[in-house]
Protein backbone atom coordinates (compact mmCIF):
# COMPACT_ATOMS: atom_id res chain seq x y z
CA UNK A 1 0.00 0.00 0.00
CA UNK A 2 1.20 3.34 -1.31
CA UNK A 3 -0.76 6.46 -1.18
CA UNK A 4 0.64 9.63 -2.31
CA UNK A 5 -1.79 12.48 -2.13
CA UNK A 6 -1.93 16.09 -2.83
CA UNK A 7 -4.30 18.20 -0.99
CA UNK A 8 -4.48 21.83 -2.11
CA UNK A 9 -6.66 25.09 -1.90
CA UNK A 10 -6.88 28.67 -0.02
CA UNK A 11 -4.94 29.25 2.61
CA UNK A 12 -7.00 28.99 5.94
CA UNK A 13 -8.89 26.20 4.64
CA UNK A 14 -6.97 23.62 6.81
CA UNK A 15 -5.01 22.13 3.75
CA UNK A 16 -1.44 22.35 5.60
CA UNK A 17 -3.10 20.59 9.42
CA UNK A 18 -5.58 18.23 7.26
CA UNK A 19 -2.49 17.05 5.90
CA UNK A 20 -0.33 17.21 9.09
CA UNK A 21 -3.33 14.81 10.89
CA UNK A 22 -3.56 12.69 8.35
CA UNK A 23 0.22 12.45 7.99
CA UNK A 24 0.35 11.39 12.02
CA UNK A 25 -2.88 9.54 11.79
CA UNK A 26 -0.22 7.21 9.58
CA UNK A 27 2.47 7.39 11.74
CA UNK A 28 0.31 5.96 14.52
CA UNK A 29 -0.44 3.00 12.60
CA UNK A 30 3.37 2.17 11.98
CA UNK A 31 3.54 3.43 9.04
CA UNK A 32 6.20 5.28 6.64
CA UNK A 33 4.78 9.20 6.53
CA UNK A 34 5.90 12.18 5.01
CA UNK A 35 4.50 15.52 5.02
CA UNK A 36 5.85 18.20 2.71
CA UNK A 37 4.22 21.97 2.76
CA UNK A 38 4.21 24.25 -0.29
CA UNK A 39 6.06 27.18 1.33
CA UNK A 40 6.43 29.20 -1.82
CA UNK A 41 5.86 33.18 -2.42
CA UNK A 42 2.00 31.29 -3.89
CA UNK A 43 1.37 30.68 -0.35
CA UNK A 44 1.23 34.95 0.25
CA UNK A 45 -1.24 35.54 -2.90
CA UNK A 46 -3.29 32.95 -1.55
CA UNK A 47 -2.85 29.07 -2.40
CA UNK A 48 -1.68 26.35 0.05
CA UNK A 49 -0.70 23.21 -0.84
CA UNK A 50 1.18 20.11 0.92
CA UNK A 51 2.39 16.61 -0.17
CA UNK A 52 1.61 13.66 2.03
CA UNK A 53 2.58 10.28 1.69
CA UNK A 54 1.48 7.27 3.29
CA UNK A 55 3.16 3.46 2.78
CA UNK A 56 4.02 -0.08 4.13
CA UNK A 57 7.45 0.92 2.82
CA UNK A 58 9.86 3.40 2.96
CA UNK A 59 9.07 6.98 1.79
CA UNK A 60 10.89 7.86 -0.78
CA UNK A 61 11.17 10.96 -2.56
CA UNK A 62 8.52 13.01 -0.53
CA UNK A 63 7.90 15.09 -3.58
CA UNK A 64 4.33 14.57 -4.99
CA UNK A 65 3.86 14.70 -8.71
CA UNK A 66 2.26 11.64 -10.03
CA UNK A 67 -0.77 11.48 -6.70
CA UNK A 68 -3.01 8.76 -6.14
CA UNK A 69 -5.76 10.86 -4.56
CA UNK A 70 -6.13 14.93 -5.15
CA UNK A 71 -8.13 16.35 -2.58
CA UNK A 72 -9.07 20.44 -4.31
CA UNK A 73 -10.44 23.27 -2.56
CA UNK A 74 -10.46 25.43 -5.27
CA UNK A 75 -10.44 25.81 -8.78
CA UNK A 76 -6.69 26.94 -9.12
CA UNK A 77 -6.09 23.98 -7.08
CA UNK A 78 -7.85 21.84 -9.74
CA UNK A 79 -6.68 23.29 -12.70
CA UNK A 80 -3.34 23.14 -11.70
CA UNK A 81 -3.10 19.70 -10.24
CA UNK A 82 -6.02 17.50 -12.46
CA UNK A 83 -3.20 16.48 -14.83
CA UNK A 84 -0.84 15.44 -11.73
CA UNK A 85 -3.10 12.79 -10.46
CA UNK A 86 -1.95 9.37 -11.84
CA UNK A 87 -4.65 7.13 -14.32
CA UNK A 88 -6.74 5.23 -12.42
CA UNK A 89 -6.37 7.55 -9.27
CA UNK A 90 -8.92 9.61 -7.43
CA UNK A 91 -9.94 13.33 -7.43
CA UNK A 92 -12.28 14.51 -4.51
CA UNK A 93 -13.25 18.07 -4.62
CA UNK A 94 -15.40 20.29 -2.32
CA UNK A 95 -18.22 21.41 -4.71
CA UNK A 96 -19.24 24.48 -2.62
CA UNK A 97 -16.03 25.87 -4.28
CA UNK A 98 -14.87 24.62 -7.14
CA UNK A 99 -17.33 25.85 -10.35
CA UNK A 100 -15.87 23.15 -13.09
CA UNK A 101 -16.33 19.27 -13.53
CA UNK A 102 -13.26 17.43 -14.25
CA UNK A 103 -11.97 16.98 -17.83
CA UNK A 104 -10.40 13.36 -17.30
CA UNK A 105 -12.33 10.42 -17.50
CA UNK A 106 -9.37 7.95 -16.12
CA UNK A 107 -10.18 8.85 -12.47
CA UNK A 108 -12.34 8.71 -10.02
CA UNK A 109 -14.41 11.99 -8.94
CA UNK A 110 -15.85 12.92 -5.88
CA UNK A 111 -18.03 16.33 -6.34
CA UNK A 112 -18.84 17.19 -2.45
CA UNK A 113 -20.28 19.88 -1.48
CA UNK A 114 -18.16 19.74 1.99
CA UNK A 115 -18.33 24.00 2.70
CA UNK A 116 -22.01 23.85 2.38
CA UNK A 117 -22.54 20.75 4.32
CA UNK A 118 -19.77 21.39 7.15
CA UNK A 119 -21.51 24.61 7.35
CA UNK A 120 -24.80 22.93 8.12
CA UNK A 121 -23.27 20.73 11.01
CA UNK A 122 -22.07 23.78 12.49
CA UNK A 123 -18.78 24.42 11.42
CA UNK A 124 -17.41 25.95 8.09
CA UNK A 125 -13.94 25.31 8.81
CA UNK A 126 -14.12 21.48 9.20
CA UNK A 127 -14.91 21.38 5.11
CA UNK A 128 -11.35 19.96 5.22
CA UNK A 129 -12.58 17.41 7.36
CA UNK A 130 -15.38 16.25 5.72
CA UNK A 131 -12.91 15.89 2.21
CA UNK A 132 -10.64 13.60 4.38
CA UNK A 133 -13.19 11.22 5.36
CA UNK A 134 -14.01 10.69 1.23
CA UNK A 135 -9.85 9.84 0.90
CA UNK A 136 -10.27 7.92 3.40
CA UNK A 137 -13.40 6.10 2.90
CA UNK A 138 -11.98 5.75 -0.74
CA UNK A 139 -8.85 4.31 0.17
CA UNK A 140 -8.83 2.93 3.19
CA UNK A 141 -5.74 4.21 3.99
CA UNK A 142 -5.97 4.83 7.63
CA UNK A 143 -8.69 3.59 9.80
CA UNK A 144 -10.67 6.56 11.48
CA UNK A 145 -9.86 5.65 15.18
CA UNK A 146 -6.50 6.48 14.45
CA UNK A 147 -7.67 9.88 12.63
CA UNK A 148 -9.46 10.26 16.82
CA UNK A 149 -5.90 9.78 17.90
CA UNK A 150 -4.00 12.01 15.89
CA UNK A 151 -6.45 14.64 16.71
CA UNK A 152 -5.74 14.35 20.42
CA UNK A 153 -2.37 14.25 20.54
CA UNK A 154 -1.81 16.92 17.78
CA UNK A 155 -4.85 19.38 19.17
CA UNK A 156 -4.54 21.73 21.90
CA UNK A 157 -6.80 20.96 25.15
CA UNK A 158 -8.73 23.42 24.47
CA UNK A 159 -10.15 22.15 21.37
CA UNK A 160 -10.31 19.00 22.27
CA UNK A 161 -14.07 18.98 23.13
CA UNK A 162 -14.49 19.61 19.41
CA UNK A 163 -13.07 16.20 18.26
CA UNK A 164 -16.43 14.32 18.64
CA UNK A 165 -18.12 16.81 16.27
CA UNK A 166 -15.01 16.68 13.73
CA UNK A 167 -15.04 13.32 13.96
CA UNK A 168 -18.72 13.06 13.17
CA UNK A 169 -17.92 14.90 10.24
CA UNK A 170 -15.16 12.26 9.03
CA UNK A 171 -17.65 9.45 9.45
CA UNK A 172 -20.21 11.15 6.68
CA UNK A 173 -17.52 12.31 4.64
CA UNK A 174 -16.54 8.67 4.32
CA UNK A 175 -20.15 7.62 3.71
CA UNK A 176 -20.71 10.37 1.19
CA UNK A 177 -21.91 8.85 -1.74
CA UNK B 1 14.51 4.71 21.83
CA UNK B 2 11.57 6.66 22.70
CA UNK B 3 8.50 6.63 20.59
CA UNK B 4 7.84 8.29 17.34
CA UNK B 5 7.19 11.93 17.01
CA UNK B 6 6.10 14.09 14.14
CA UNK B 7 8.46 17.38 13.17
CA UNK B 8 9.79 19.56 10.80
CA UNK B 9 13.15 19.10 9.42
CA UNK B 10 13.90 22.98 11.02
CA UNK B 11 12.65 22.05 14.47
CA UNK B 12 14.57 18.49 14.18
CA UNK B 13 18.11 20.23 14.00
CA UNK B 14 16.87 22.87 16.85
CA UNK B 15 16.01 19.91 19.12
CA UNK B 16 18.77 17.50 18.15
CA UNK B 17 21.40 20.60 19.19
CA UNK B 18 20.10 21.05 22.51
CA UNK B 19 20.18 17.32 22.68
CA UNK B 20 23.44 17.65 21.47
CA UNK B 21 24.24 19.81 24.70
CA UNK B 22 23.92 23.17 22.08
CA UNK B 23 22.97 25.77 25.02
CA UNK B 24 23.69 29.43 22.66
CA UNK B 25 22.31 30.39 19.11
CA UNK B 26 22.97 33.04 17.78
CA UNK B 27 21.31 33.78 14.26
CA UNK B 28 19.00 35.98 11.97
CA UNK B 29 15.96 35.03 10.06
CA UNK B 30 15.81 34.12 6.57
CA UNK B 31 13.31 31.54 5.11
CA UNK B 32 13.45 28.75 4.80
CA UNK B 33 15.08 28.48 8.05
CA UNK B 34 13.24 30.69 10.47
CA UNK B 35 11.84 27.76 12.54
CA UNK B 36 15.31 26.78 14.00
CA UNK B 37 15.31 30.44 15.59
CA UNK B 38 11.91 30.20 16.97
CA UNK B 39 12.40 26.77 18.09
CA UNK B 40 15.43 27.94 19.97
CA UNK B 41 14.50 31.25 21.44
CA UNK B 42 10.81 28.96 23.37
CA UNK B 43 13.65 26.21 24.40
CA UNK B 44 16.77 27.87 24.88
CA UNK B 45 15.50 30.22 27.84
CA UNK B 46 14.34 27.01 29.89
CA UNK B 47 17.72 25.08 29.73
CA UNK B 48 19.73 27.85 31.23
CA UNK B 49 21.38 28.56 27.76
CA UNK B 50 21.38 32.19 25.28
CA UNK B 51 19.21 33.06 22.32
CA UNK B 52 20.26 36.14 20.53
CA UNK B 53 18.77 36.94 17.90
CA UNK B 54 21.51 39.25 16.52
CA UNK B 55 21.23 42.15 14.57
CA UNK B 56 22.68 40.76 11.36
CA UNK B 57 24.17 37.50 9.59
CA UNK B 58 27.77 39.19 10.29
CA UNK B 59 27.35 39.48 14.28
CA UNK B 60 25.75 36.10 14.79
CA UNK B 61 28.93 34.42 13.16
CA UNK B 62 31.11 36.88 15.53
CA UNK B 63 28.73 35.94 18.27
CA UNK B 64 29.07 32.23 17.51
CA UNK B 65 33.18 33.25 17.16
CA UNK B 66 32.96 34.56 21.12
CA UNK B 67 31.39 31.01 22.75
CA UNK B 68 33.30 28.48 20.76
CA UNK B 69 36.33 30.34 22.04
CA UNK B 70 34.59 30.19 25.40
CA UNK B 71 34.52 26.66 25.03
CA UNK B 72 30.27 26.36 25.06
CA UNK B 73 28.45 24.20 22.58
CA UNK B 74 26.97 26.88 20.15
CA UNK B 75 25.32 26.96 16.58
CA UNK B 76 24.30 29.34 14.21
CA UNK B 77 22.17 28.78 11.24
CA UNK B 78 21.36 30.83 7.98
CA UNK B 79 20.00 30.23 4.29
CA UNK B 80 22.32 31.04 1.56
CA UNK B 81 22.57 34.58 1.06
CA UNK B 82 23.09 35.18 5.02
CA UNK B 83 25.47 32.26 4.78
CA UNK B 84 27.97 34.40 2.31
CA UNK B 85 27.66 36.96 5.06
CA UNK B 86 29.27 34.69 7.13
CA UNK B 87 32.33 33.97 5.33
CA UNK B 88 34.56 36.37 6.90
CA UNK B 89 33.56 34.51 10.19
CA UNK B 90 34.25 31.55 9.10
CA UNK B 91 37.52 31.36 7.86
CA UNK B 92 38.39 33.65 11.16
CA UNK B 93 36.98 30.71 13.24
CA UNK B 94 38.73 28.45 10.97
CA UNK B 95 41.97 29.72 11.26
CA UNK B 96 41.08 30.01 15.57
CA UNK B 97 40.01 26.37 15.44
CA UNK B 98 37.06 27.43 17.09
CA UNK B 99 34.89 24.07 17.10
CA UNK B 100 31.46 25.01 16.65
CA UNK B 101 28.48 24.13 14.12
CA UNK B 102 26.99 25.94 11.15
CA UNK B 103 23.69 25.39 9.48
CA UNK B 104 22.84 26.34 5.84
CA UNK B 105 19.11 25.35 4.88
CA UNK B 106 20.06 26.39 1.02
CA UNK B 107 17.71 28.48 -1.26
CA UNK B 108 18.35 29.38 -4.80
CA UNK B 109 20.60 31.60 -6.11
CA UNK B 110 22.76 33.84 -7.05
CA UNK B 111 21.84 37.09 -5.61
CA UNK B 112 19.05 37.32 -3.29
CA UNK B 113 17.68 34.78 -5.44
CA UNK B 114 14.22 32.89 -4.26
CA UNK B 115 12.93 30.90 -1.41
CA UNK B 116 12.64 27.37 -2.73
CA UNK B 117 15.43 24.22 -2.52
CA UNK B 118 18.79 24.72 -4.58
CA UNK B 119 22.32 23.33 -3.98
CA UNK B 120 24.00 25.80 -5.19
CA UNK B 121 25.87 26.27 -2.40
CA UNK B 122 27.83 23.32 -2.84
CA UNK B 123 31.46 24.92 -3.91
CA UNK B 124 31.21 27.79 -1.29
CA UNK B 125 30.60 24.86 1.10
CA UNK B 126 33.41 22.44 0.57
CA UNK B 127 36.04 24.96 -1.37
CA UNK B 128 36.09 27.51 1.17
CA UNK B 129 33.93 30.81 0.69
CA UNK B 130 35.75 32.74 2.57
CA UNK B 131 39.65 33.19 2.49
CA UNK B 132 42.77 31.49 2.91
CA UNK B 133 43.22 27.43 3.15
CA UNK B 134 40.48 25.87 5.80
CA UNK B 135 38.00 22.97 5.49
CA UNK B 136 34.63 22.63 7.05
CA UNK B 137 33.38 18.97 7.74
CA UNK B 138 29.92 19.20 5.61
CA UNK B 139 27.24 16.72 5.85
CA UNK B 140 24.41 16.19 3.79
CA UNK B 141 21.43 14.16 5.66
CA UNK B 142 18.68 13.33 3.16
CA UNK B 143 16.34 12.38 5.96
CA UNK B 144 14.94 13.71 9.13
CA UNK B 145 16.38 10.75 10.95
CA UNK B 146 19.29 11.24 9.76
CA UNK B 147 18.85 15.19 9.69
CA UNK B 148 18.62 14.52 14.09
CA UNK B 149 21.74 11.81 13.90
CA UNK B 150 24.14 14.14 11.89
CA UNK B 151 23.39 17.40 13.97
CA UNK B 152 24.37 15.34 17.25
CA UNK B 153 27.33 14.22 15.18
CA UNK B 154 28.53 17.60 13.87
CA UNK B 155 29.24 18.65 17.17
CA UNK B 156 30.49 15.77 18.32
CA UNK B 157 33.30 16.26 15.21
CA UNK B 158 33.63 20.10 15.37
CA UNK B 159 35.01 19.39 19.58
CA UNK B 160 37.36 16.31 18.61
CA UNK B 161 38.45 18.49 15.67
CA UNK B 162 38.24 21.74 17.04
CA UNK B 163 36.62 22.44 12.92
CA UNK B 164 33.80 24.47 12.34
CA UNK B 165 31.14 21.73 10.70
CA UNK B 166 28.24 22.66 8.07
CA UNK B 167 25.25 20.81 7.93
CA UNK B 168 23.94 21.69 4.45
CA UNK B 169 20.11 20.87 3.64
CA UNK B 170 17.99 22.56 1.04
CA UNK B 171 14.45 24.11 1.48
CA UNK B 172 12.44 20.76 1.36
CA UNK B 173 14.73 18.98 4.09
CA UNK B 174 14.05 22.01 6.66
CA UNK B 175 9.84 22.53 5.93
CA UNK B 176 9.18 18.54 5.58
CA UNK B 177 7.66 16.77 8.23
CA UNK B 178 8.83 12.98 9.05
CA UNK B 179 8.94 11.03 11.70
CA UNK B 180 11.83 10.77 14.34
CA UNK B 181 12.70 8.08 16.83
CA UNK B 182 14.77 10.58 19.62
CA UNK B 183 17.33 8.07 21.22
CA UNK B 184 17.26 8.56 25.42
CA UNK B 185 20.78 9.77 25.72
CA UNK B 186 22.89 11.06 22.66
CA UNK B 187 26.56 9.68 22.77
CA UNK B 188 28.63 13.10 23.34
CA UNK B 189 32.45 13.17 22.61
CA UNK B 190 34.10 15.35 26.00
CA UNK B 191 36.56 17.23 24.41
CA UNK B 192 39.43 18.73 26.69
CA UNK B 193 39.06 22.22 26.09
CA UNK B 194 41.86 23.65 28.26
CA UNK B 195 42.63 25.84 25.52
CA UNK B 196 39.55 27.56 26.22
CA UNK B 197 39.29 31.50 27.10
CA UNK B 198 37.38 31.24 30.07
CA UNK B 199 38.83 33.39 32.42
CA UNK B 200 42.60 32.13 34.31
CA UNK B 201 41.23 33.10 38.21
CA UNK B 202 44.67 33.45 38.83
CA UNK B 203 45.62 30.16 38.72
CA UNK B 204 47.00 29.66 35.44
CA UNK B 205 48.88 31.38 32.05
CA UNK B 206 45.79 32.91 29.89
CA UNK B 207 44.49 31.07 26.80
CA UNK B 208 44.70 33.08 23.41
CA UNK B 209 42.18 32.49 20.63
CA UNK B 210 43.56 34.11 17.75
CA UNK B 211 43.69 34.48 13.37
CA UNK B 212 46.01 36.73 13.48
CA UNK B 213 49.92 35.35 12.47
CA UNK B 214 52.21 37.96 11.77
CA UNK B 215 54.72 35.99 11.21
CA UNK B 216 55.91 33.82 7.70
CA UNK B 217 57.51 31.05 9.78
CA UNK B 218 54.66 31.08 12.46
CA UNK B 219 51.88 31.15 9.85
CA UNK B 220 53.27 28.85 8.09
CA UNK B 221 53.72 26.28 10.60
CA UNK B 222 49.66 27.09 11.67
CA UNK B 223 49.09 26.10 8.33
CA UNK B 224 50.55 23.09 8.12
CA UNK B 225 48.91 22.38 11.33
CA UNK B 226 45.82 22.65 10.38
CA UNK B 227 46.52 20.55 6.40
CA UNK B 228 47.33 17.90 8.71
CA UNK B 229 44.49 17.92 11.02
CA UNK B 230 42.19 17.95 7.50
CA UNK B 231 43.84 15.09 6.20
CA UNK B 232 43.60 13.18 9.71
CA UNK B 233 39.41 13.85 9.02
CA UNK B 234 39.64 12.78 5.58
CA UNK B 235 40.75 9.29 6.33
CA UNK B 236 38.83 8.97 9.36
CA UNK B 237 35.46 10.68 8.84
CA UNK B 238 34.34 9.85 5.42
CA UNK B 239 30.58 9.22 5.46
CA UNK B 240 28.83 7.77 2.23
CA UNK B 241 25.50 5.32 1.24
CA UNK B 242 26.11 2.97 -1.75
CA UNK B 243 22.81 1.95 -2.87
CA UNK B 244 22.54 -1.13 -5.83
CA UNK B 245 26.03 -0.41 -6.93
CA UNK B 246 26.91 -4.16 -7.42
CA UNK B 247 26.36 -5.11 -11.52
CA UNK B 248 24.87 -1.27 -12.14
CA UNK B 249 24.94 -0.47 -15.44
CA UNK B 250 25.15 3.07 -14.38
CA UNK B 251 25.90 5.12 -11.26
CA UNK B 252 23.85 7.61 -10.11
CA UNK B 253 24.91 10.33 -7.02
CA UNK B 254 23.02 13.18 -5.53
CA UNK B 255 23.27 14.50 -2.17
CA UNK B 256 20.16 15.00 0.46
CA UNK B 257 16.76 15.18 -0.79
CA UNK B 258 17.64 15.06 -4.19
CA UNK B 259 18.83 11.33 -3.40
CA UNK B 260 15.51 10.12 -2.51
CA UNK B 261 14.03 11.04 -5.46
CA UNK B 262 16.92 8.89 -7.42
CA UNK B 263 16.34 5.97 -5.47
CA UNK B 264 12.38 6.38 -6.71
CA UNK B 265 14.27 6.59 -9.79
CA UNK B 266 15.92 3.20 -9.30
CA UNK B 267 13.24 1.70 -8.37
CA UNK B 268 10.92 2.53 -11.59
CA UNK B 269 14.39 1.71 -13.89
CA UNK B 270 14.29 -1.69 -12.00
CA UNK B 271 10.92 -2.51 -13.63
CA UNK B 272 12.42 -1.56 -16.85
CA UNK B 273 15.19 -3.95 -16.46
CA UNK B 274 17.95 -1.00 -16.12
CA UNK B 275 19.78 -1.80 -13.29
CA UNK B 276 20.88 1.90 -11.63
CA UNK B 277 22.86 2.19 -8.42
CA UNK B 278 23.38 5.43 -6.54
CA UNK B 279 26.37 6.68 -4.27
CA UNK B 280 25.01 9.02 -1.94
CA UNK B 281 27.73 11.33 -0.24
CA UNK B 282 26.75 11.75 2.95
CA UNK B 283 29.81 13.79 3.77
CA UNK B 284 30.33 16.33 0.83
CA UNK B 285 33.77 17.18 2.70
CA UNK B 286 35.65 15.15 3.32
CA UNK B 287 34.17 13.79 0.04
CA UNK B 288 34.08 9.97 -1.02
CA UNK B 289 36.25 9.76 -3.82
CA UNK B 290 37.03 6.31 -3.08
CA UNK B 291 33.73 4.96 -3.51
CA UNK B 292 33.63 6.30 -7.35
CA UNK B 293 36.99 5.36 -8.18
CA UNK B 294 35.93 1.67 -6.80
CA UNK B 295 33.00 1.70 -8.83
CA UNK B 296 34.36 2.88 -11.61
CA UNK B 297 35.85 -0.37 -12.20
CA UNK B 298 33.10 -1.68 -13.26
CA UNK B 299 29.96 0.69 -14.02
CA UNK B 300 29.77 2.18 -17.82
CA UNK B 301 28.76 5.78 -16.42
CA UNK B 302 28.30 7.94 -13.62
CA UNK B 303 25.57 10.76 -13.41
CA UNK B 304 25.41 13.60 -10.80
CA UNK B 305 22.05 14.81 -10.33
CA UNK B 306 22.03 18.34 -8.75
CA UNK B 307 19.68 21.22 -7.89
CA UNK B 308 22.86 23.21 -9.57
CA UNK B 309 24.66 24.42 -12.48
CA UNK B 310 26.91 21.41 -11.96
CA UNK B 311 28.63 21.95 -9.01
CA UNK B 312 29.70 18.00 -6.94
CA UNK B 313 29.61 17.13 -10.63
CA UNK B 314 33.41 18.26 -10.32
CA UNK B 315 34.46 16.20 -7.29
CA UNK B 316 32.47 13.08 -8.90
CA UNK B 317 35.21 13.69 -11.80
CA UNK B 318 38.27 14.32 -10.15
CA UNK B 319 36.99 11.07 -8.23
CA UNK B 320 36.55 8.79 -11.56
CA UNK B 321 39.49 10.06 -12.67
CA UNK B 322 38.64 9.62 -16.63
CA UNK B 323 37.99 5.84 -16.32
CA UNK B 324 34.40 6.00 -16.87
CA UNK B 325 32.69 8.81 -18.69
CA UNK B 326 30.74 11.38 -16.08
CA UNK B 327 27.37 13.14 -17.18
CA UNK B 328 25.41 16.04 -15.77
CA UNK B 329 21.86 16.73 -14.86
CA UNK B 330 20.70 19.65 -12.89
CA UNK B 331 17.61 22.00 -12.32
CA UNK B 332 17.86 25.88 -10.96
CA UNK B 333 15.80 28.68 -9.87
CA UNK B 334 13.81 26.40 -7.09
CA UNK B 335 12.39 23.81 -9.65
CA UNK B 336 13.11 19.93 -9.07
CA UNK B 337 13.85 17.43 -11.08
CA UNK B 338 11.19 14.47 -11.87
CA UNK B 339 11.78 11.12 -11.96
CA UNK B 340 10.82 10.77 -15.43
CA UNK B 341 13.17 12.85 -16.63
CA UNK B 342 16.12 11.53 -14.84
CA UNK B 343 14.82 7.94 -16.04
CA UNK B 344 15.14 9.42 -19.58
CA UNK B 345 18.53 11.03 -18.86
CA UNK B 346 19.90 7.42 -17.97
CA UNK B 347 18.10 5.99 -20.99
CA UNK B 348 19.70 8.55 -23.14
CA UNK B 349 23.40 8.36 -21.68
CA UNK B 350 23.06 4.39 -21.82
CA UNK B 351 22.28 4.33 -25.30
CA UNK B 352 25.37 6.35 -26.16
CA UNK B 353 27.24 4.13 -23.79
CA UNK B 354 26.32 1.12 -26.52
CA UNK B 355 23.08 -0.15 -23.91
Amino acid sequence: MEHKIIIAGFGGQGILSAGKMLAYAGMLENKSVSWLPSYGPEMRGGTANCNVIITDEQVGSPIVNDATVLIAMNTPSLDKYESWVQPGGAIIVDSSLVNRQIKREDVTVYYIPATELAEQAGNSTFANIYLLGKLIGHTNLIKPESFEASLYQTLREKYHHMIPAEMKILRDGMEYK
Amino acid sequence: MGKKVLMKGNEVIAEAAIRAGCKHYFGYPITPQSDISHYMAKQLPLIGGAFVQAESEIAAINMLYGAAGAGARAMTSSSSPGISLKQEGISYMSCAELPAVVVNIVRCGPGLGGILPAQGDYFQAVKGGGHGDYKMVVLAPASLQELYELTVEAFNIADKYRILTMIMGDGNLGQMMEPIEFKDKEDIYEANKSWATTGTQMKREHNTVTSIYIEAEVLEAHNNKLQSKYTEIASKEVRVEEYNTENADIIVTAYGTVARILKNVIKNAAKEGIKVGLIRPITLWPFPSEAFARNAEHTKAFLSVELSAGQMVEDVRLAVNGKKPVYFYGRTGGMIPTENEILKKIKDILEKQGG
